[in-house]
């Protein structure tokens, strides 16, 4: 199975709390089940995005680190039925 | 022939480094500042006025008593600055050349941005603090909800202080049984810093102080009196205070000197600007990611000041640049404060809660006037 980005961002170079507020802008225009692909460089990123997902209830199925940049792939959360 | 060395803004950047070029010039420069109201004001002081602890008049002194003699003080705005003929064209009509220009406009707050936010109160303002107050005397009781209407904004640990003034204030009036104070964050802690974030957060569960994370203000239905944020939630309020978005002067954007909010991009330690030459800024001026604070501006004002005296000097830019260094004080409630200091390489650290911070940071406050604009202190 194919997975689509439907969005990227590119916030590298942003230090904390801008990763999470800019995420959370693009989250707002995604429909439900879409991805969402985010770079950044700030190391506090990394439980921030985490700890987002878990609040907010869109998960993260995505993390990594290559050369100090973090990678994270966001799925905007389905509606409640 | 002489230089002409310009500053846009008299606000703590532009004072200090107003003071510090012109010592070390001498006759060998014109310094100018242009300044819109030609009032210096504290900003800091504004939290104290928001909770009655603070006369506006005591945060206000003429920018002409602050800069050393021989400084040039214009009150006006300035409203375009031509890069090609380095010229900064006044409201006024009046144009005023430079060889070296600092720019020191600092921020503006653009509650307008929010949608439903007109209403909100802030003490990001002189106005908006003295209303604040006026509502909080009128308070009764119920739920008071701060929240952040955008990033980066004047004083990051501000609302942390708010509350825990506002705690004070409303146990001072008795009514603290029937009020709820609710934080709204846009990260899930207190604050960015998490140092800082660990030692603030159990005062908030003493107090009784409830903080709810990850709601970063959207939108306000000052008809429902309810505030939404970007994650979906939803809270009621009787009385909302707000940090209001920021942008970069008017001046600024319109000259195209900044980025799409108005923030002047420079390098982070030397303070020029990325791609023009003969222009510095400082302060909240910047798109530094780093604090917008008094003490950003003040340290960076003294970098920038050296920097610009070498170049009227005809000398090699000077090996002091700045290192991201940044000292707040967090007012903890109750007379007791922390403080929080970093810089680009070295973490935050905040020493525990005690009275002896709010005595430094009261003794700062009052001692400002003497010390700082002046460039006296390192």
């Amino acid at each position: 199975m194919s997975v689509t980005i439907a969005r990227s961002l590119d916030l590298k170079g942003l230090s904390c709390p801008m990763p999470i507020i800019k995420t959370a802008k693009a989250m707002k225009e995604l429909a439900p089940g879409q991805l969402l692909e985010v770079f950044a460089t700030d190391p506090g990123s990394v439980p921030d995005f985490k700890a987002w997902a878990q609040t907010t209830g869109n998960p993260l199925v995505e993390s990594s680190e290559t050369g100090g940049v973090f990678h994270f792939t966001l799925k905007k959360k389905e509606l409640l039925t | 022939m002489l230089n002409d060395v310009l500053i846009l803004g008299g606000g703590v950047g532009g004072t200090v480094a107003a003071n510090l070029v012109a010592k070390e010039l001498g006759e060998q420069a014109r310094v100018t500042v242009v300044d819109t109201t030609g009032i210096h004001v504290y900003q800091p002081g504004f939290l104290y006025v928001a909770i009655g602890q603070e006369h506006p008049e005591a945060l206000q002194r003429p920018e002409a008593s602050l800069l050393r003699h021989g400084i040039k003080l214009v009150v006006d705005r300035a409203t375009h600055v031509d890069t090609a003929a380095q010229k900064v064209v006044l409201a006024s009509g009046r144009t005023l050349r430079y060889d070296e220009l600092l720019l020191a406009t600092g921020s503006r707050t653009v509650m307008e941005e929010v949608p439903g936010g007109a209403g909100a109160h802030d003490f990001y303002t002189m106005d908006g603090a003295t209303r604040l107050f006026k509502a909080l005397q009128e308070f009764e009781g119920g739920k008071i909800v701060i929240g952040v209407a955008g990033i980066p904004y004047k004083c990051p640990p501000a609302p942390v202080e708010f509350v825990f003034l506002l705690d004070d204030y409303l146990r001072s009036r008795h009514i603290q049984d029937r009020s709820e104070i609710k934080l709204l964050s846009p990260l899930n802690r207190a604050f960015t810093i998490e140092a800082t974030s660990k030692l603030v957060q159990p005062i908030l569960a003493e107090r009784g102080i409830e903080l709810t994370g990850f709601f970063n203000v959207e939108t306000v239905d000052p008809i429902a009196k309810t505030v939404s944020s970007l994650e979906g939630e939803t809270m009621d309020y009787d009385l909302l205070v707000l940090v209001p978005p920021h942008r970069g002067q008017k001046v600024i954007e319109e000259s195209g000197l900044g980025d799409e909010r108005g923030w002047v991009p420079v390098d982070k330690n030397t303070l020029k600007h990325t791609r023009l030459e003969h222009i510095w800024a400082v302060g909240d001026t910047t798109n530094i990611p780093i604090s917008k604070s008094g003490s950003v501006a003040h340290y960076e004002a003294s970098v920038a000041a050296a920097a610009i005296a070498a170049t009227v000097k005809g000398e090699p830019p000077p090996a002091h640049v700045y290192d991201g260094k940044v000292m707040c004080f967090l007012e903890t409630g109750k007379g007791q404060a922390t403080t929080i200091s970093f810089d680009y390489d070295h973490p935050p650290v905040s020493p525990t809660p005690a009275r002896r911070w709010h005595w430094a940071k009261t003794l700062f406050n009052k001692t400002y006037w003497h010390t700082v604009p002046q460039g006296r202190l390192p």
